[in-house]
């Protein structure tokens, strides 16, 4: 095999080579290891895919049809706190829209974007399958549930927003 | 007679979702039964007799799908559990694997012991981080106890269960599309045939079945077929968790049989509609993907063959309530999103077909809406249902024209007022 440099952390390395032989076929571990990378990294570099490519055995250019075929890998840099706002009916039936437009005057964004000093992002996302806590986000990997514009300020407060 | 609450029986428990407190509670007691007594075609068996229908959206007979794998064991048999729980308005998969994650692990045991598999995979959606967190920990704690791995309980049995993380799909609950997620790839739905269960995972024999679906087999296991079969309604049986959301007081998870009226659900379970002052307008009993029924027909039985009666499905029980202040082509035009953003783009009608719904949808709330329109909606709906690989096209297609159907005289006015009568409080 070619060299490729490997543009990550040696543990991340180590746990990826330990995905090759967890599943049946190798190429099972294209995905999670993709996660170990993003992990690490905060988003996917082209670097990072023909890496990732390397280890499983497939070219670049599959790697870079998985990931952009799922919406959780990033190819760019995500804020500190990636904040994900549902977008689905459940949600907009119970004000989904009024905690978004709070949040997208609040950090001065629009969804799709990441605030100057890179601590925060904003998207919406399709139905996060919690409508009984309708409208809800995620920031990160925590649900954050039953928002409101109010409970939305309260929600950057925690996470340090203005200080 | 009260009903006795079995799928959620244990979920108001402290640490609910630990080994110790579902052991304590009689956990795991069917599986050490099933291994000493009973042999896999009698466990695959009960299951027949139960009458089991998959939870997760066609509401296909579970044994029946099970002796489909071929007699010849040339290669390995797997099992995937189908955690890719993405139907809007659903999330009561969510609730069994955070709380009971153990019923399902040991749902999954018997199962894969009943169809001689000794691989199976717990393909849970990306977006469940927490879920995944405490089913791999429950994992974990099973093959600490001898409950999982070598031997099971000092059996001749052994099953190794790995969990698998998708990564924001929709498409990915598809059971083909989820293979191929599975196998490392993007997940865009095989043909089929050939159908999973002679060739599937890795090109071997597969079962999917979805989560609430295996969570139902330590019962069957406990209390035998016969008597899982007595529970609801003839070919529509056992207990069955209902989600509500949208205009209701308390929107939720409810457990009730299969053949519960939707109104009791709404108004019993659920509380009622959210404001008194704003009476049921329409409703989905099975989550976006289904027919919506007006109010003046939602007085229908929630199982199968009686909401397939009344022209809709069950599907995944992902029930959505909207009262009077709701605009019918805002949520249509919601749902539309949706349905374009998670097109896998493979085939054609519905690639193309979910960005000419959106489209069109989108000029009619805006004002702009031709009068063509509506009818153009139905034309569109039905270029694209039945023509394509998997249901998806269908999932978009039924909304569509179900909405402009029963509410025709809304998706009119829009064009003739040139505006959405519902303004700024439209869904959108």
């Amino acid at each position: 095999m070619s060299a490729v440099a490997v543009p990550v952390s040696p543990e991340t390395d180590r746990r990826v080579d330990e995905l090759l032989t967890r599943y049946p076929r190798r190429g099972s571990a294209l995905l999670p290891a993709l996660y170990l990378v993003q992990d690490e990294k905060g988003w996917i570099s082209d670097e990072s895919m023909a890496y990732v490519a390397g280890k499983i055995g497939v070219s670049p250019a599959f790697v870079a049809g998985v990931v952009s075929f799922y919406t959780m890998y990033h190819r760019k840099p995500v804020g500190t706190h990636h904040i994900q706002v549902c977008r689905t009916l459940s949600c907009m039936l119970r004000g989904g829209r009024e905690v978004m437009n709070r949040l997208r005057s609040r950090l001065g964004i629009e969804p799709g974007q990441v605030t100057a000093d890179g601590r925060f992002s904003l998207e919406w996302v399709e139905c996060l399958g919690a409508c009984d806590t309708a409208p809800c986000a995620q920031v990160n990997d925590e649900d954050v549930a039953l928002l409101d514009p109010a409970k939305a300020d309260a929600l950057l407060e925690k996470l340090g927003q203005g200080r | 007679m009260a009903y006795e609450k079995l799928l959620l029986r244990n979920i108001h428990r402290d640490d609910s979702h630990t080994i110790d407190v579902y052991l304590a509670n009689g956990g795991y007691q069917a599986l050490r039964r099933v291994l000493k007594e009973v042999s896999p075609d009698q466990m695959l068996e009960e299951v027949k007799t139960s009458g089991l229908r998959g939870r997760g959206g066609a509401g296909f007979p579970a044994g029946m799908k099970w002796s489909f794998l071929p007699k010849t064991r040339d290669k390995p048999r797997y099992l995937c559990v189908n955690a890719d729980e993405s139907e809007p308005g659903t999330f009561k998969d969510r609730l069994l694997i955070e709380k009971d994650p153990h019923l399902v692990l040991e749902g999954i045991i018997l199962s894969a012991y009943a169809i001689d598999c000794h691989t199976a995979f717990f393909y849970i959606r990306g977006e469940f981080h927490k879920g995944y967190r405490i089913f791999q920990r429950a994992i974990d704690e099973a093959y600490a106890k001898g409950l999982l791995g070598k031997n099971i309980l000092g059996s001749r049995y052994s099953l190794d269960v790995l969990t698998y993380r998708g990564a924001g799909a929709y498409i990915c609950g598809e059971e083909t599309a989820l293979l191929e997620s599975l196998e490392g790839k993007r997940g865009l739905p095989r043909l089929k045939p050939p159908f999973p269960a002679i060739v599937g995972l890795y090109g071997c024999p597969t079962i999917i079945n979805n989560v609430e679906t295996l969570a139902n087999v330590p019962y069957i296991a406990e209390r035998g077929g016969a008597w899982f079969a007595g529970i609801g309604r003839p070919k529509n049986t056992g207990p069955k968790l209902f989600c509500l959301s949208g205009h209701v007081k308390r929107p939720g998870v409810y457990e009730a049989p299969l053949g519960t009226p939707f109104m009791e659900l709404l108004n019993e379970h659920a509380g009622g509609m959210l404001h008194p002052d704003r009476p049921l307008k329409a409703a989905v009993p099975g989550g976006s993907s289904m027919k919506v029924l007006p109010a003046s027909r939602c007085d229908v039985l929630l199982d199968f063959d009686s909401l397939a009666a009344a022209g809709t499905s069950l599907g995944s029980a992902g029930g959505m309530v909207m009262d009077s202040s709701t605009c019918m082509v805002g949520a249509l035009l919601n749902l539309a999103e949706f349905y374009a953003h998670e097109s896998c783009g493979q085939c054609t009608p519905c690639r193309e077909g979910t960005g000419w719904f959106v489209k069109i949808l989108r000029r009619l709330e805006t004002g702009e809406g031709r009068p063509e329109d509506p009818d153009l909606l139905l034309d569109v709906a039905r270029r694209v249902e039945g023509n394509t690989i998997c249901p998806f096209g269908e999932a978009v297609a039924w909304p569509v024209s179900s909405y402009v159907k029963e509410f025709r005289s809304e998706f009119d006015d829009h064009v003739t007022r040139k505006a959405c009568p519902f303004g700024a409080a439209s869904v959108r």
